[in-house]
């Protein structure tokens, strides 16, 4: 059992064309941070890229970064902070969740985990942002794909390809990302008492209005009680977050305020207490509870999403809080993780799809942790992982069991 | 056709011509084949118009079913396919081929559903970018991504080829406004990527789907975000001295953190070939023209004009007009935005090139191109996405001197070898298609080329999709398989470990 940590991407090849020559199975990680997202897997060795780490291109006025792949997350934000520009798509952070400690992603994670945050609804996620890589496929060639420039149509997007491939489909050894400036002002808009329906309608009125709101979450009360320090007491508080120059956000929020007049009391957060609100929303804060108690992330129609929410709860104890206008549920299980009927839900009420992030490993094991794709696209899928990793040596069964 | 060889056409197919007109009229009875061929001329070219080829046949169905019939039969039969939309690629996309049925998409034109609460709209992949904008407006949302050719182009061939357009820096290309596809596969199965819903539950197929030139699949369904028109836009029009004065206040713009819904930079000859034909007021005596628009509330709006006129200043603006109407901002769009009819006034022929460089590098690829216009004897006008680095130059040529058009093309691969070796690519919006096909070695070599056509044998291994675009050489699949392993050596004992 061997952990290889390579330094260069020279030995990154090497260490591929070795795992093939042994037809041996590998783990490819960066600090781990997310390692217990997924199937667990049973391969006797590990590529850990966190020594391969380094930032090789910075220029601010191109809004252009590259890294290598086992580059601190923590380190890149502050380094675009410092410029005052940020990832736009505001990569979250899974380590609270699953227990572990946070700030300890890393660059090649957050493509091949395709993070985003609660932005995702106005700026996309990682791979509406990446724009180059390079890449170790488990055929041990590397090869690159995309390039520095904002827009490129040069080729098939491989770059995209490696979103949310889970190092499955190769080793990503250096990524070039879009940046972009970070907003100078930030308000949040706090209705308070909303049912999880109106919510959804209030969140919908305000996402197709001329407010450019950046972001629109729910919280039900008992999940409310757990942000920034109890602030928003155990009271539902829909939030809906405002961005860019003072004088625009506050207009902004003055004819939102207007708009959502029947919806009752609005409070509005500003500055800081806005910035640590959002941020504990990205991260899951209100489930990282230290436990393995199951929780499923759920991607559907925003107007859909509060249904099956409801459905579950007559069968279920569930806590639920919704982020991207209600359509990415945050679901916590009391006990099972009901998976058979999560799933069913979501099919019933317009499709989408959902993820057991957090789960013990014997259930992960047990449960296809990733959304089963109907027959063609799984053979699909199936076909473009054997293009990429003929052999099967990298993350098998990550995503898929026998895939 | 000027040097561009296209796959040898198969003579099997083609005598075999008779059988499968027959069998496609078995599945799309009535107009929807056409094999005359006075009535397949206008399908013999699209926007390149350069090239032209008559299809073996052409097909034109109406409904999924169909597609997925067409596409089993051919699959079947050995017969490529080439799809087309509107027909209006620069990059020679839908180009027909001798020996392919072109399955045409325009029948498939309506509109599906229109999700307001959700902000999407589901249409067919015929009908045209302007034609979502249309269905939406009166209550006041829009399709972002507009290509110049938005009033004429497909939605399906936006997807086809990721289209950009002048708001993509804010608003983002074509790939990040589609949230679905439904799509049929080569042997006519029947896929759907995405919907309503946010990001993919597996591997990312929509965002390798989108931009992939038809050679993968063929979209019968597209979902689309639709968003909030700004309330306001107005547009700021400044003149440099010299283009390192204009690229430096691009730069300026951006480090003061401000995104403009549109930054556009003219140089000189084309500054002259559209003042000439639009009389927008340009100012002729400048270097370099910018066309700045800001989007958004008034009062950002009215807040970031200041910003933007300030920073202008500074870097030494010999005009700066800001537009006190609706009506002022559309003038002055109208001569940006008729650039290239206005270029086709001063000569009988043009190219239009595409390639995108890091904006520091404007200088040096203009200067170079002023070389590379004396080397060549022809003349050059150049419009710019300056946001992001798009440069489209215009090379003038007549098409009745012989050997003009080889001539124009070489200076385009030229310029576009310039793009690369700047750290740029060849085409940032319109596509590789045939017109840059065999310039693709130019920025990838044979690993990274391989490892792309290998995504195409996971969608389509007989190579039956749209052959002879993209790729120089499409090698066979089974050949590109075959793995060569070192086996017997040692575990690297210098790669550190724990």
């Amino acid at each position: 059992m061997s952990t290889f940590t390579p330094q260069s991407e020279d030995e990154i090849v090497e260490t591929v064309q070795w795992a093939l020559s042994e037809e041996a199975p590998v783990e490819i990680i960066g600090h781990g941070s997310k390692r217990e997202l997924g199937r667990p897997l049973q391969t006797e060795h590990t590529i850990a890229l966190s020594s391969y780490s380094g930032v090789t291109l910075y220029e601010p006025d191109e809004l252009v970064l590259s890294a290598k792949a086992g580059t601190s997350l923590a380190e890149l934000e502050a380094l675009l902070a410092a410029s005052g520009q940020a990832f736009q798509f505001e990569p979250m952070d899974y380590g609270p969740l699953l227990g572990k400690p946070a700030g300890k992603g890393s660059l090649g994670g957050l493509l091949s985990a395709n993070l985003c945050g609660p932005r995702r609804l106005k700026a996309g996620s990682a791979r509406d942002h990446v724009l180059g890589v390079r890449v170790v496929s488990g055929r041990g060639e590397l090869f690159k794909s995309g390039g520095r420039v904002v827009k490129n149509v040069t080729g098939y997007d491989l770059s995209k390809g490696m979103a949310n491939s889970w190092g499955t489909l190769g080793i990503a050894t250096e990524i070039t990302f879009k940046v972009l400036p970070a907003p100078e002002t930030e308000t949040t808009l706090v209705l308070r008492g909303l049912a999880d329906d109106e919510a959804a309608r209030a969140m919908a009125i305000a996402m197709g209005s001329s407010g450019e709101v950046a972001s629109a979450a729910h919280l039900p009360g008992n999940v409310a009680s757990r942000v920034i320090g109890g602030l928003l007491q155990s009271n539902a508080s829909t939030l809906l977050r405002l961005e860019g120059f003072a004088p625009s956000v506050a207009d902004r929020a003055e004819m939102l305020k207007k708009l959502l007049l029947s919806a009752g009391e609005i409070d509005v957060l500003g500055g800081e207490t806005s910035r640590n609100l959002w941020r504990e929303v990205r991260d899951v804060m209100p489930f990282a509870d230290g436990t393995e108690s199951p929780v499923w992330r759920v991607s559907m129609a925003p107007m859909e999403a509060y249904k099956l929410v409801a459905s579950l709860r007559m069968g279920a104890a569930v806590d639920a809080f919704y982020d991207w206008q209600g359509g990415l549920v945050w679901l916590r299980m009391e006990g099972d993780p009901e998976a058979a009927a999560v799933r069913a839900l979501v099919a019933k009420y317009g499709g989408g799809h959902a993820t057991l992030v957090r789960a013990p490993i014997a259930l992960r094991a047990a449960l296809p942790v990733f959304e089963p794709q109907p027959a063609p696209l799984a053979a699909l899928s199936k076909r473009l992982k054997q293009q990429f990793d003929p052999s099967g040596i990298f993350n098998p069964g990550r995503m898929v069991a026998g895939v | 056709m000027s040097g561009l060889v296209m796959p040898k056409p198969d003579e099997a197919t083609m005598s075999r011509r008779a059988a499968i007109v027959a069998a496609l009229r078995e599945i799309v009875p009535g107009e929807g084949v056409v094999d005359a061929t006075n009535e397949m001329r206008v399908f013999e070219s699209d926007g390149l118009t350069a090239y032209r080829q008559l299809p073996l046949a052409v097909v034109l169905p109406q409904t999924v079913g169909q597609v997925s019939r067409i596409l089993k039969y051919c699959h079947e039969n050995n017969v490529k396919v080439v799809p087309r939309g509107s027909g209006t690629s620069l990059s020679g996309g839908a180009l027909p081929l001798e020996d392919a049925v072109l399955l045409v998409m325009t029948r498939f034109n309506r509109i599906l559903e229109i999700d307001y609460p959700n902000r999407v709209a589901i249409v067919q992949p015929g009908v045209t970018n302007l034609g979502i904008t249309k269905a939406v407006e009166h209550e006041g949302f829009y399709y972002a991504p507009d290509p110049s050719s938005q009033i004429a182009c497909s939605i399906g061939g936006n997807v086809a080829e990721n289209s950009g357009g002048v708001h993509c820096l804010k608003y983002g290309l074509t790939a990040n406004n589609v949230l679905g596809l439904e799509m049929v596969l080569i042997t006519g199965e029947v896929i759907r990527l995405g919907g309503k819903h946010l990001d993919s539950e597996g591997y990312d197929f929509l965002g390798l789907v989108t931009g992939s030139e038809g050679l993968l699949g063929v979209v019968t369904e597209v979902t689309v975000r639709i968003l909030q028109k700004p309330t306001t836009a107005r547009a700021l029009m400044v003149g440099f001295p010299t283009s390192e004065e204009a690229g430096q206040c691009v730069a300026d713009i951006i480090a003061a953190g401000i995104i403009p819904g549109g930054m556009e930079m003219m140089d000189r000859p084309a500054i002259h070939a559209a003042e000439d034909f639009i009389h927008a007021g340009y100012p002729l005596d400048v270097e370099a023209l910018l066309i700045i628009e800001l989007d958004g509330p008034a009062i950002e709006v009215d807040h970031l004009i200041n910003m933007v006129e300030a920073i202008g200043r500074q870097n030494g603006a010999t005009t700066c007009v800001i537009s006190q109407s609706e009506e002022e901002r559309m003038v002055f769009w109208a001569g940006r935005k008729a650039a290239f009819p206005a270029v086709g006034r001063i000569s009988p022929d043009y190219l239009c090139m595409d390639g995108t460089i890091p904006r520091k590098e404007l200088p040096k690829v203009l200067a170079g191109m002023r070389e590379l216009s004396e080397k060549y004897g022809l003349r050059v006008a150049n419009v710019f996405h300056a946001g992001d680095g798009n440069l489209h130059p215009l090379i003038l040529y007549d098409a009745n001197i012989p050997e003009e058009l080889h001539k124009a093309e070489s200076f385009g691969a030229d310029i576009l070898r310039l793009c690369v070796k700047v750290g740029g690519v060849l085409t940032g919006e319109h596509g590789v298609g045939v017109e840059k096909r065999d310039l693709m070695p130019e920025m990838f070599n044979e690993i990274d080329l391989n490892q792309q056509i290998r995504v195409k044998c996971a969608f389509d291994d007989k190579h039956l999709l749209n052959p002879g675009k993209v790729f120089p050489q499409l090698h066979r699949c089974a050949e590109l398989g075959r793995m060569h392993v070192h086996r017997g050596q040692v575990p690297f004992p210098d790669i550190p470990r724990f």
